[in-house]
């Protein structure tokens, strides 16, 4: 299972193994990580599981689609070259030790 | 406060349960469901799982060990047989007593059964929850010919799922166009067109008279005489609040348990929220029985503001969803009492949002395939919605920009 590291926005760190072809967002819910609502529950319609990728795993991620693209500008916290909708990032071996920074809000 | 309990294992039950241990509670807290699977998100269950796409596992919204961190008791198969005010008591059908000192009702709501002869035939499906849905999904994998009863979300959710997996699919709906009672005509008219280019065939205007079953298929039989056999029929007729329990213990109840907007019941120590409440939101003159994700969740807020000695008025746009084939449609706000409807880019793209006027005010927008629209949407509704006709109807204006 790839493992994933949150960050969140006090710098308190998570470390969660999330099985291949789960959302990141899912992984995250499923395991009560604080700052990740997800209240659309994964359908890429509300901008409230946003997330910070770090690199070089941001650069192995598909490109966004349009609906993500405009999401990510209706964001709590402003979006960054390197935001993301947790709800469109499938998880995979590639992603194994991914680092991940959560807004201080979502909502 | 030493002792909740928590009636519903739902997205409203859940949600008090954690928004009353983040806000600091540490009596007691017990969340009693009458299902066998801990707390799952119900959307997916018409969509993706019906799909084949998620397990049943990938459902649920927490794993069993956070409700143990929480230090929720979570009960489940657990009926509740009736509510005992004057001693603050629980009977459970097994007998049992549990007592509480705050009580929250998340009793949700259960489907409208179809009420003509033959509707007790083992090719009748309805879907509400997770078992409801397994059956479903079963026998849609044997079926060839699928008639979804009700051309509401649920059937036209089905209908879309039933026609990606190849089934020839006829939706019959008693109004004159689809998704009547929630969307303006010129959405349904959207939905329609979509669903006929799919090749679901839609019957309108046609009042199911009965079900006659065979031993190789079941006919649907309308009013007219139209006659549609089948293999599996699956109806979305709409749902009943279940107030039972709270009636039987005495507390108003009009067509859903009725609340203030402090998620309060007549009782000051029993609140309640979700589906099966009747309740006050500020935003609107008129009380509101909604059926939704967002309701659950905002009013579970309130009713824990309510358990915890500050109150918080519930005063939340209302906002829903909805997924068939490539489509996405997001409505913000409530259409009721609607006068004009002004369309943002054009219907046959695929993409547009329709803007409900009420006046010189927005009131409620349908966004299709502009989840960003929709997010603006939310926002403008909830300052107010002043906005111009000509601003809404024009693209190159930032609808943020309006804000």
């Amino acid at each position: 299972m790839p493992k994933v590291i949150f960050i969140a926005a006090d710098q308190i760190r998570r470390e969660i193994d999330i099985p291949s072809g789960w959302s990141l967002m899912e992984g995250a819910v499923q395991n009560d990580v604080s700052g990740i609502v997800a209240e659309c529950g994964g359908g890429c319609a509300c901008a409230t599981c946003h997330v910070f990728i770090e690199e070089p795993w941001l650069a192995k991620l598909p490109a966004s689609v349009p609906s993500e693209m405009d999401l990510l500008e209706c964001t709590a916290v402003t979006r960054q070259p390197n935001s993301r909708l947790s709800c469109q990032i499938k998880l995979s071996a590639e992603l194994d030790g991914m680092v991940v920074h959560l807004p201080e809000r979502q909502t | 406060m030493t002792r909740c309990v928590i009636v519903g294992a739902g997205q409203a039950g859940l949600q008090i349960a954690e928004t009353l241990r983040r806000g600091g509670f540490e009596g007691e807290l017990l969340l009693l469901g009458d299902e066998s699977s801990l707390p799952y998100q119900r959307p997916p269950l018409s969509k993706k799982y019906l799909l084949n796409e998620v397990e049943a596992a990938r459902l649920l919204f927490r794993p069993a060990e956070h409700f143990a961190k929480l230090k929720v008791e979570v009960r489940l198969d657990t009926q509740v047989a009736r509510i005992e005010r004057a001693t603050r008591e629980l009977v459970l059908a097994d007998g049992s007593h549990l007592t509480y000192d705050r009580l929250a009702l998340t009793t949700g709501a259960r489907v409208r059964q179809l009420s003509v002869p033959g509707a007790a035939d083992s090719r009748v499906c309805y879907l509400r929850g997770l078992a409801d849905a397994e059956r479903i999904r079963v026998q849609l994998a044997a079926a060839r010919r699928v008639a979804i009863i009700g051309g509401g979300f649920i059937g036209l959710e089905v209908a879309a799922i039933a026609r990606q997996l190849g089934k020839e699919v006829t939706v019959i709906e008693a109004q004159s166009r689809v998704l009547q009672r929630v969307v303006a005509p010129a959405i349904s008219s959207f939905f329609h067109t979509l669903h006929t280019g799919y090749g679901v065939r839609i019957l309108l205007e046609q009042q199911v008279n009965h079900l006659e079953r065979a031993a190789e298929c079941s006919t649907v039989v309308t009013d007219d005489g139209t006659r549609v056999a089948v293999d599996l029929i699956v109806v979305g007729i709409g749902v009943v609040p279940n107030v039972e329990l709270a009636d039987a213990a005495g507390l108003i109840c009009e067509a859903g348990i009725v609340v203030d907007e402090f998620a309060c019941t007549s009782d000051p120590v029993i609140v309640a929220a979700g589906d099966c409440t009747r309740h006050r939101n500020l935003l609107y003159a008129l009380p509101q029985r909604l059926e939704s994700v967002q309701n659950a969740v905002d009013q579970a807020k309130v009713a824990v503001g309510t358990l915890l000695g500050a109150p918080v008025a519930y005063a939340q746009v209302p906002w829903f969803w909805s997924d068939q084939y490539e489509v996405k449609l997001q409505i913000a706000g409530i259409a009721t009492g609607y006068d004009d409807l002004v369309l943002r880019g054009v219907p046959a793209d695929g993409s547009f949002s329709a803007f409900y006027f009420a006046g010189e005010r927005v009131i409620a927008v349908d966004s299709i395939n502009r989840p960003a629209e929709h997010m603006a949407a939310r926002k403008l509704i909830a300052a107010g919605g002043r906005c111009t006709k000509a601003q809404v109807a024009d693209l190159a204006t930032d609808l943020k920009s309006i804000l």
